[in-house]
């Protein structure tokens, strides 16, 4: 088993960082099944350097970590921190650090807790830290692709290890034996041969002492050993947010700080000329209303009005009276009505080869049965419950900035390029975040709060309305699958087409598709289909896009797990039979290789969730089960949803069952509560939800256009894990993708009609 | 403007040169500091910003301050008794590990304790109906519906 991300990374698939480059800013192949480090290249090298010379980076500053600094009382002893990631004081306290964006997906908890499991305390004497923004001492710090659990899966372990190990070697030292006569157990040391027991506490100055060891040399704990890791454990914030305490970023409060708005043209990329700013400056509560121009760059700052006030109901006030004249000359045009008529002409005409396996033409020629199908699935906004804000305060010269970001190592070099500030005087706060999902993998109302605070003597909290956040998303990226399968004689899937029409930016070269708007070969995970080709066609799009829940998974695992169906149905076969059938025999399809498929744990989740769901029991008439499996961001899930269908198309869904593999589950609670998240949030984007638009502008403003699914609608989940000696993965994505299928195959079991076009509510369903 | 006296969390709050139509939510936020009461929709939609007006579940975004003028409001802040004793439903929601991001739940709490001191033994359709109107983005429902089930069952409406 591997046991180092930096020696195990596939380097060639890091190329995150272009994404964000300027020049192809609007673009971006899929980071759904491909490791991405979130991180400049240059930063990879020099950290895997260090690794590779068996230190992570992180240890070499040891004892003199700035993120949980020593504050030990002299005359009582120094305590213990042997690297960022964690420190005991003399009093026996444990503090372990967090060191990435909580968003929702637990990380919080279950990342200090693999640093608990290998120091050897008890997770009830632990005190967690939101760790500070530093590379060196935490490397990459980010929430997204799946990333937080197989990036810091070896290097939490060894920052434990080494902790256990030193409080081991004090322990031995002191009593003048050898560390084998001494073992580690629940924050004591104790002596094998004669009983006797010092507390970490006590060993805490004597271990500040020792040389600390190589992160690599030190000895990790088998997983059978394991106290805390696997077991059901409670979130480390939950008392704090049953009672209110201030935690997210919108619940900073600074003294003397005001609060502000930004507008910018409802039309994509329109430019603010002029305002009534005379006008809104006069109105109760305003400080301060102005035009910034911007810096064109949809990933920093647009043009747009700012307006500060004493309140944040007079900012909003203020900007419901704001009379703006936008300059739409560069402004977005784009219509989803004309999009999806475009499209439906385009696809029944062949598409620009992309990419083929085999031979298609002659599968279809050789055909016994051809299936044809068309399928639609719109834009989306991650829609979080909190609404993009941040809070900002520029004052001698130095910028603060209190983030609730998935990206946080971006702010500094993107605010420092826009005002001119040295990164060195940018500190950054990690406030905890109310929803992800993606949309904060962007930093935009950041770099628009130190725009305006740059320009205002006062701490400054910009708060999105909800319409705004919902007119400014970056969106999942609509798209259309035009797809023909043929069978032979026997009933087996000879081959494959997709056309597959998707948008690529307006300004770019057109060599690459929006973000998210990606499609490969192995994205179909069918690998026993002979003969497969990719058709591609890309219309200019001028929408921002992004990064949402498990990127381009998220649709094609719709398109592909509902397509598995269709074609068993037209073979008349079993689909669960079937769908194993284009699995094949068990391998990885490339030995190794976290990102590649392997057959044999798609084989065991699906197989364990049609034990769970009863496959192939009867049931009566009106209700209807589906199955659909997915392989992202390194998880494998296989779900099947209940579902009964009345007369009036009206979806209830009774029972969803997952079946998920993730080799280990580091937190059962927090493992599940992503699983149920899942289902839920692929039911919502299913039953209803559609971002459209016309001339450029958005038109859905609030939960009554763009509905979240509500308690009444919640079925009841099932969550089953296999668990596998592989090493752990991620939760906030992979369950994700096979949901929307599961249920549109149930329901064309249930009632005869198949779904092609999402939301369903668009073919006159209800759930 | 005229000076508005309310009770907040049991202590009389007076409040002055605030605009008698400044809803309730940025009241509590902007100018009491109580920002455990979230902003999610400012239409009533998400039930993000519930508190209690009188013991009743009421969406603090739409609910103006001229219409809780020498009324009692409860937030989430005072949702516990005295010192370390949670309200049986904090103590739930704890013990089911319900949040996820958490934004939401606040809110979710307020309704739901609205919803048990009406009602002691809630119906699983009692509790959907008193929870309709709180979206978890995060989809923590099953979970939710636990939290209510289990403290109603240890006497929640406390």
């Amino acid at each position: 088993m591997k046991t180092d991300f930096y020696d195990s990374a596939p380097i060639p698939d890091i190329d995150l960082p272009a994404q964000f480059a300027n020049s192809e800013r609007r673009s971006g192949t899929l980071f759904g099944n491909e490791v991405e480090a979130f991180m400049p290249r240059r930063q990879f090298l020099k950290m895997s350097g260090i690794a590779g010379g068996g230190l992570v980076l992180a240890f070499v500053l040891g004892g003199e970590s700035r993120a949980l600094a020593a504050e030990g009382d002299e005359a009582s002893g120094k305590p213990f921190s042997p690297n960022a990631f964690l420190r005991i004081g003399v009093d026996g306290s444990v503090v372990i650090a967090a060191k990435n964006p909580e968003v929702g997906q637990g990380v919080k908890t279950s990342l200090p807790m693999i640093v608990a499991e290998e120091l050897e305390v008890p997770w009830e004497s632990v005190t967690v830290e939101q760790s500070t923004i530093d590379k060196e001492l935490f490397g990459p710090q980010f929430a997204g692709g799946s990333q937080s659990t197989p990036q810091n899966w070896t290097r939490l372990r060894q920052a434990g290890a080494v902790g256990r190990t030193m409080l081991v070697s004090a322990a031995a030292k002191a009593w003048g034996i050898d560390v084998d006569q001494c073992r580690a157990e629940q924050g004591f040391v104790i002596n094998v041969e004669n009983g006797e027991r010092l507390s970490y506490g006590e060993l805490a100055s004597a271990a500040a002492e020792l040389p600390i060891p190589a992160a690599k040399a030190v000895t990790l704990k088998s997983r059978s050993e394991y106290k805390l890791l696997g077991k059901w454990i409670t979130g480390v914030d939950n008392r704090a947010l049953v009672t209110g305490r201030p935690l997210f970023g919108i619940d900073t409060r600074l003294p003397g700080m005001l609060y502000a708005v930004y507008a910018k043209c409802p039309s994509f990329g329109g430019v603010a000329k002029s305002a009534n700013l005379e006008e809104i400056r006069g109105m109760p509560g305003v400080v301060d209303a102005f035009i910034l121009e911007g810096n064109g760059d949809e990933l920093a700052l647009l043009s747009g009005v700012a307006i500060v006030a004493k309140s944040t109901h007079q900012a909003f006030q203020a900007q419901k009276a704001l009379q703006v004249e936008w300059d739409r000359s560069g402004a977005s045009s784009d219509s989803w009505e004309a999009v999806k008529a475009q499209a439906g002409s385009l696809a029944k005409e062949p598409g620009e080869l992309d990419s083929e396996v085999g031979d298609f033409e002659s599968a279809l020629a050789s055909a016994g049965k051809v299936v044809e199908s068309y399928y639609t699935y719109p834009f989306l906004s991650h829609a979080n419950l909190e609404p993009q804000n941040c809070a900002a305060w520029f004052r001698n010269g130095k910028m603060e900035i209190w983030a609730p970001s998935q990206m946080p190592q971006r702010i500094s070099g993107m605010i420092a390029g826009l005002l001119g500030i040295e990164e060195s005087a940018i500190t950054i706060h990690q406030k905890r975040i109310g929803g992800g999902f993606g949309r904060r993998l962007m930093n935009d109302y950041v770099a628009e709060v130190c725009a305006i605070a740059h320009r205002v003597d006062a701490p400054i909290q910009l708060t999105w309305t909800r319409e705004a956040d919902m007119a400014h998303d970056f969106y999942r990226v609509g798209g259309f699958h035009s797809l023909k399968g043929t069978l032979d004689e026997a009933g087996k899937w000879t081959g494959l087409l997709d056309h597959f029409i998707t948008f690529k930016p307006q300004d770019g070269d057109g060599s690459k598709p929006l973000r998210g708007g990606n499609l490969a070969g192995r994205h179909v995970q069918l690998p026993e289909i002979p003969n497969n080709r990719i058709e591609k066609t890309m219309l200019p799009m001028q929408v921002p896009t992004g990064w949402w829940r498990a990127p381009g998974s998220c649709s094609l695992a719709w398109v592909f797990q509902g397509f598995v169906h269709e074609m068993a149905v037209a073979a008349g076969r079993d689909h669960l039979e079937f769908l194993l059938e284009q699995l094949g025999e068990r391998r990885w399809l490339e030995e190794g290789k976290k990102n590649s498929l392997n057959t044999g744990r798609a084989i065991d989740v699906i197989k364990l969730a049609a034990k769970k769901s009863d496959w192939g029991r009867g049931l009566p008439e009106g209700r209807g089960r589906g199955l659909a499996f997915y392989f992202s961001h390194f998880g494998y899930f296989a779900e099947v949803a209940e579902v009964t269908v009345d007369a009036d198309k009206r979806v209830t869904v009774d029972r969803v069952v997952v079946a998920g593999d993730v080799g280990m589950v580091l937190n059962k609670s927090g493992g599940e509560n992503q699983v149920e998240g899942s289902v839920i949030d692929g039911l919502s984007a299913l039953a209803g939800q559609e971002i459209s638009f016309a001339d450029g502008a958005v038109r859905e403003s609030n939960f009554d256009d763009y509905p979240l699914l509500r308690m009444p609608s919640q079925p009841p989940i099932e969550v089953h894990w296999l668990e596998t000696d592989y090493d752990p993965t991620g939760l906030g994505e992979p369950a994700f993708p096979p949901l929307a299928a599961a249920v549109t195959n149930a329901i064309f079991d249930a009632c005869g009609h198949r779904i092609r076009t999402m939301p369903i509510s668009k073919e006159g369903f209800t759930v | 403007m005229a000076t508005i006296t309310l009770t907040v969390n049991q202590a009389i709050r007076e409040l002055s040169d605030i605009d008698p139509t400044t809803p309730l939510l940025w009241v509590l936020r902007d100018h009491l500091g109580l920002v455990g009461t979230k902003f999610g929709c400012g239409k009533g939609l998400c039930g993000s910003c519930t508190v209690h007006l009188e013991g009743v579940a009421v969406r603090s975004c739409t609910m103006p301050l001229a219409s809780v003028a020498g009324r009692s409001v409860t937030t989430i802040e005072g949702l516990a008794g005295e010192g370390d004793e949670l309200h049986p439903l904090q103590e739930s929601w704890i013990e089911q590990d319900v949040p996820q991001c958490g934004y939401c739940q606040a809110g979710q709490i307020m309704s739901a304790a609205a919803l048990l001191n009406g009602n002691a033994k809630p119906s699983d359709d009692d509790i959907d109906t008193a929870m309709s109107g709180n979206i978890c983005r995060c989809g923590t429902y099953q979970r939710i519906r636990k939290a209510i089930r289990a403290a109603a069952e240890k006497g929640g409406a406390a």
